[in-house]
């Protein structure tokens, strides 16, 4: 699990083990090797809108969340070609401060890893069918964002400006 | 034909179960299924303007028109989309 470039896990979130499994995966390469790692961790946050947040708890649809991080590995891929892609995202009852998305983003040159893991992170709060219930004080609610729909251009036009390139 | 019906979050509380199975007219597309669904389940009808499908895993249009054993997957917003201009 912990070598794979893309998950779903009910485990802890470890950066080493997608680093690890980027810089494996290059060793052997033809290309300019990898001059530059750019990782991104998303935590739980203790306060949300000004109230105090207890946990979190994250459902996924698994096999399409799991399309949906390869449909984003393509995307990366096609702006940034020699950058390569880890992204696990957790599932299950998290505390505060624990990490529910882990990105890296491996690539000869900085700003390509930087733009990458920054384009990675917009597009998995697009388009990965995941959810997460705010439980605070008093009661719990699911957060809801944005219609997930991979093949909006609008929106992943914005996740692409956000990267600032 | 019979669909198996996936549902979550919030949705998947107004259901009441994560997944369900219904038969369908042949021919029958997504949007046809979620009628149903809202007839059934009144409340699922908040979800109108901003649901997402999947069919078999991939994400599909409303207008997929569905074949026997096929799972559909209706999808609420998901969670991390709020736009911070």
């Amino acid at each position: 699990m912990s070598f794979q470039r893309l998950a779903v896990t009910t485990k802890r979130l470890e950066l080493d083990a997608l680093i690890h499994c980027l810089s494996e995966a290059t060793k052997n390469g033809e290309s300019e090797g990898i001059g530059a790692v750019a990782s991104f961790l998303g935590l739980v946050r203790e306060r949300n809108l000004g109230h105090r947040v207890m946990k979190l708890e994250y459902e996924a649809y698994e096999p399409l969340a799991m399309h949906a991080f390869e449909r984003i590995t393509s995307e990366v891929v096609e702006r940034w070609p020699a950058t390569q892609l880890a992204l696990h995202h957790r599932i299950g009852v998290l505390a505060i401060g624990e990490a529910s998305v882990a990105i890296v983003t491996a690539s000869p040159h900085r700003a390509d890893a930087f733009a990458a893991c920054r384009y990675a992170i917009e597009r998995v709060k697009q388009i990965a069918p995941i959810w997460k219930r705010e439980f605070f004080e008093g009661g719990d609610v699911w957060i809801e964002g944005a219609t997930a729909d991979p093949d909006d251009a609008t929106a992943r036009e914005d996740a692409y400006r956000r990267t600032c390139v | 034909m019979r669909v198996n019906i996936r549902v979550f979050a919030r949705l998947r509380d107004i259901v009441g179960a994560a997944e369900l199975d219904r038969d369908m007219p042949t021919g029958a597309t997504v949007r046809q299924l979620w009628d149903e669904l809202v007839v059934e389940f009144p409340d699922a009808s908040a979800y109108a303007g901003s649901l997402s499908a999947a069919v078999n895993t991939e994400y599909a249009k409303m207008e997929t028109m569905l074949h026997d054993g096929d799972e559909v997957a209706f999808l609420p917003p998901v969670s991390g989309g709020q736009l911070l201009l």
